[in-house]
């Protein structure tokens, strides 16, 4: 099956900082990677890079078999319509409201009506836990709330991949739970190909069919998160060492 | 120690030709957004509504006591060599070919360019243009275009309203408070003040409203780019305070070359 995103060769550099080192590696379709790595290492760096907002130094992205890197607006707003994205800070739009923000994608890509918007961002509102909250400005929200906001807003032209930045930094870990039960419940219902970043290990490893660490520049891909404790590559180890002491999050308690 | 400064004078330069063609690539798709729908006019008359209702009160109350005060010199120079009656041609051409224009781009630099910069700056930071080219929405169309527009429709407007108060300022001084006659006050104005003046009033309020636009929505946009700028919630004060400095800067320079150009 052709992969949804493929990165052939990728260097990315800031000054002399070499962020991603001679990047290969293959996101599956309809699968949930996490792109593990400790702070500083260029997991965001990888997003951006896919969604075109920074250009690798060398290397090829492809998303869904199209390199990214030779499109023009048009063809990477195309490009880009494939995508859902929750930023880390959630990245709602200061000036609307929560309903706005969440209208925001149906009313400036879709031709549908008044009437099917007010109701599909009334459906979204009542599915993410918002009812009620729909007037309200994102300075108002908690945090938890604007990431459901953000979730929403991702997820209102049913994309097929979507990309979070972070999800859970920054919540109580009881609002991180909810966040990634609705995660959980909103992947099994539309079914998208999803790229968590993420350092919040091992928490986040049950909701993965993937995991690829990112360190010193290096992704290294596991086809299963359960395989990481069994790698003899020094530098995973020395990771495995530092982070997995943490209790798993059950998929029974996600559930 | 020389090779060093060589270097940091190379690396400036370079720095400097790099924002410059920035901000020249920002101007070229700020015009572009202008031709790409659907185009937000709902946007452009909130624009309005933020750079130029909410400017007037100010813009009136500076004009009108511009005005009084060139009223008040005006006559003592006049009255000096006996020409006091001439003060309304004084005050009328002051305003409409100079004060009017510079002052009103330099009102709104100070009100709605500064705050048009914070905003863009604060939106960068948190991502909010990411979030828009991720949803496949032209910043440039969807943000940037309508206040471009809005912008290069108010201060030609703020400017006439500048220079009316003004003028009414210069009336009151000279006419109501020093008893100069309020028909050669009037006269001076119709006789003197051409339609060459009013318009070269106008293309100065226009050009002057597009640098504002320009360099304050683009030290915004760029406020991760800006050397020595800083960073999060510093960058953007900073960032905000170099916009009002280089867009006064760039208005008074503008203004130089326009008038010599044109007297």
């Amino acid at each position: 099956m052709k992969p949804a995103i493929r990165f052939v060769d990728v260097v990315k550099k800031f000054d002399d900082q070499v962020v991603l080192d001679h990047v290969n590696v293959e996101f599956q379709k309809g699968k949930t990677t996490v792109i593990a790595g400790g702070s500083g290492q260029g997991k965001s760096v990888a997003l951006k890079l896919i969604l075109g907002l920074m250009e690798p130094d060398s290397g090829q992205i492809f998303v869904d078999g199209v390199e990214i890197g030779n499109l023009d607006r048009k063809e990477l707003d195309e490009v880009r319509s494939k995508f859902g994205v929750l930023f880390q800070g959630s990245a709602l739009l200061d000036s609307m409201t929560v309903w706005e923000n969440i209208a925001l994608p149906l009313r400036e890509r879709t031709k549908i009506s008044r009437d099917e918007l007010i109701s599909r961002v009334d459906d979204a509102l009542a599915q993410f836990d918002l009812s009620g909250h729909g007037d309200k400005f994102p300075a108002q929200l908690s945090g938890g709330m604007r990431k459901r906001v953000g979730l929403a807003r991702a997820t209102m032209l049913h994309p097929e991949i979507i990309l979070f930045d972070e999800p859970t930094t920054g919540l109580d870990p009881q609002i991180t739970m909810d966040i990634y039960r609705l995660f959980f419940r909103t992947q099994q219902q539309y079914g998208f190909t999803s790229i968590i970043v993420s350092h919040d290990i091992p928490k986040v490893f049950n909701l993965a069919d993937q995991v690829v660490i990112l360190n010193d520049g290096k992704m290294t891909l596991f086809e299963k998160p359960e395989f990481i404790q069994h790698s003899t590559d020094p530098m995973i180890m020395k990771f495995v060492e530092q982070t997995m002491g943490e209790v798993y999050t059950s998929s029974e308690e996600l559930k | 120690m020389i090779v060093r400064a060589i270097e940091q004078l190379g690396a400036g330069a370079l720095y400097h030709v790099r924002d410059l063609g920035r901000m020249a690539r920002f101007l070229g798709y700020s015009f572009a957004g202008f031709f790409k729908r659907p185009f937000r006019f709902a946007e452009v008359i909130r624009q309005l509504r933020l750079i130029g209702v909410n400017s007037t009160p100010l813009i009136l109350f500076i004009g009108l006591f511009t005005g009084m005060v060139l009223g008040l010199q005006g006559y003592h120079t006049l009255s000096k060599v006996g020409m006091e009656g001439t003060l309304g041609m004084l005050v009328s051409l002051s305003l409409i070919r100079e004060l009017g224009p510079v002052l009103t781009a330099l009102m709104v630099t100070g009100r709605a360019g500064s705050a048009m910069c914070a905003e863009l700056g604060i939106m960068r930071n948190s991502e909010q243009f990411d979030a828009l080219e991720c949803m496949a929405i032209d910043p440039f169309r969807y943000l940037i275009s309508p206040k471009y527009l809005a912008i290069l429709i108010a201060m030609p407007i703020l400017t006439i309203l500048f220079d009316l108060i003004g003028i009414f300022g210069g009336y009151l001084t000279g006419v109501v408070l020093l008893g100069i006659n309020p028909g050669a006050y009037m006269s001076g104005i119709e006789v003197k003040v051409l339609n060459e003046d009013i318009t070269l009033g106008l293309y100065k309020s226009v050009s002057f409203g597009l640098l504002v636009v320009w360099i304050c929505t683009g030290r915004g946009y760029f406020v991760q780019k800006i050397k020595g700028a800083g960073f999060g919630a510093e960058a953007v004060s900073r960032v905000t305070t170099q916009a009002v400095v280089y867009t006064s800067i760039a208005v008074l320079l503008w203004n130089y070359l326009i008038t010599a150009v044109f007297i």
